[in-house]
């Protein structure tokens, strides 16, 4: 238990001493938060979606939490760039405490990070329906943060160097963000789109964040975190596989 | 203690260890020495449950570390050739971190640690990150550590790599403690025959993945008929250079990994 402790620790401590890449990393939401927000705003309320802001700000705190959980996950390759990597895989630990210490020290960070932008939704004009619904919230982002901060581990296991970064980020990344609806409602999709979103597991992380922050959701919130629940586990499993795997 | 029998390691179509075979007894300090590309961090990687071997039979203290992973790695330590710090972290940090993940408790821990950072001459710097280090700190940081706790076995990559004659000195002199002492077995590679020839008890030398010879250094110096272990080696493995660096061919073999992945 104790490699596991020091390893979340590591984790915690590396971002909190990283205050500079703290701050230019709420920069992405925030410029997604004001000018999506504000400029779709007009038109969404036209179409009859109420305000844009409100429907969005659990999209973007979804996008905050993604980004941070799955590069925590990936930085696995920074680790082994710089060599650190080694000495935790030579350690008489488990290598399945070891994969939990770091993911879970992921998860906190990307939690952490996920909590900054729900402050800044709430300065830009996110208003929950009531104050009950953000602990709700908070596990909502917990589970996301646990679900790709297994993947980010899988891909950091697998990768074998940053050219296939740009990869993961490209093809993976930014269209798991996309197709969440973290950016439009659900409803109404055409066919192709919609079996997509639904394979999409940050749909569901979403969709749970919007209806624990503004009261609508599209699946249900009980469905979205049983959803969740079963990408965490098959992600973990894979993660844990792949980082058994691993060879330096 | 250690038991290496007919062990190959493939990389794709190039063999970098090929069907050696080699015994180090309890106790015991061994070098393992060899031009670079030789195959000694394959070897010692392959001993570490870093890297699957392709054939041949291995044994750690009576264990199979292909097989009994989690309980090999209770017994040895290591130092690294390359580095394995993390730069993000305080000296201090680093040494915690190993000390959990060798379960080294708290007290003893703090003890060690202190003694160890002052040995080495980093005490007064125990907080600062390790990207400030300069090279030589960073290296004496990866030693300090590798004693933070007692294995059975101690492997030694090029441990004194870039290191002062001041460090290198205090670096053997706690190894042959060690060995003394606490009866740690010690498997060290390094390309200065000085060191070999001051602590090894006994030698294996390693040229295109064979082993060419084994033997203490007296026995290699007659089975050669030259004077001092160095011209000894160079009668054995040529005086031909291979590559233009370690760190240049550490990074070929690198990219030839990923590539083969």
């Amino acid at each position: 238990m104790g490699a596991l402790y020091i390893l979340w620790l590591r984790e915690v401590k590396r971002y909190l001493r990283s205050r500079a890449q703290i701050i230019a990393s709420l920069g992405q939401p925030l410029l997604y938060l004001v000018v999506l927000g504000f400029g779709l705003g007009p038109t969404f309320q036209k179409a009859g979606g109420g305000s844009y802001v409100q429907f969005i700000s659990p999209g973007i705190i979804g996008m905050a939490v993604l980004f941070t959980s799955i590069f925590s996950g990936i930085a696995l390759l920074w680790d082994r760039q710089f060599g650190f990597l080694k000495e935790t895989l030579v350690a008489p630990v488990p290598r399945i405490q070891i994969m939990a210490g770091r993911t879970l020290g992921g998860a906190t960070v990307s939690m952490i990070q996920g909590s900054l932008v729900i402050i800044i939704s709430l300065i830009a004009g996110l208003r929950p329906v009531s104050w009950a619904g953000i602990p709700l919230a908070i596990g909502f982002m917990a589970a996301i943060a646990i679900v790709f901060a297994a993947l980010g581990t899988a891909l950091g296991a697998s990768l074998q160097d940053m050219q296939g970064f740009q990869l993961v980020m490209n093809f993976l990344v930014l269209p798991i963000f996309f197709l969440s609806g973290a950016l439009f409602p659900l409803n109404n999709l055409p066919a192709a789109l919609k079996i997509v979103t639904r394979i999409d597991p940050l749909s569901y992380g979403v969709d749970g964040l919007r209806g624990a922050l503004i009261g609508t959701s599209f699946f249900g919130i009980a469905f979205d975190a049983g959803a969740l629940a079963i990408a965490a586990i098959v992600l973990l499993c894979l993660g844990a596989w792949r980082f058994s795997k691993i060879e330096i | 203690m250690i038991q290496v029998k007919n062990l190959t390691k493939q990389f794709g179509d190039v063999t970098a260890v090929n069907d050696i075979s080699f015994e180090v007894k309890a106790g015991e300090v061994f070098a393992f020495l060899g031009p670079n590309g030789a195959g000694k961090t394959t070897t010692i990687k392959m001993l570490t449950t870093l890297l699957r071997p392709t054939k041949g039979e291995l044994q750690i203290d009576g264990l199979d570390p292909t097989t009994q992973q989690s309980e090999v790695r209770k017994k040895f330590g290591i130092v690294f050739q390359d580095p394995s710090l993390d730069q993000d972290l305080t000296a201090l940090e680093n040494m915690q971190i190993h000390g959990a993940l060798y379960h080294v408790p708290r007290k003893l821990l703090k003890e060690r640690s202190e003694t160890l950072l002052k040995l080495f001459e980093l005490w007064d710097r125990k907080d600062s990150l390790v990207k400030t280090f300069s090279g030589g700190m960073k290296r004496r940081l990866e030693i300090a550590r590798g004693f933070l706790h007692s294995p059975k076995i101690l492997f030694l990559d090029e441990p004194t790599l870039g290191l002062d004659p001041q460090s290198r000195n205090q670096m053997w002199n706690q190894v042959k403690s060690i060995n003394q002492s606490e009866r740690v077995t010690v498997f060290l590679t390094t390309h200065y025959m000085d060191e070999a020839d001051r602590v090894a008890q006994r030698i294996a030398i390693i040229d295109h993945g064979k082993i060419v010879a084994t033997g203490s250094s007296q026995e290699l110096k007659d089975q050669t008929k030259t004077n001092s272990l160095e011209e000894a080696f160079l009668a054995l493995t040529g005086t031909t250079i291979r590559d233009e660096s370690a760190t240049s061919a550490d990074q070929m073999k690198q990219v030839l990994r990923m590539w083969r992945r």
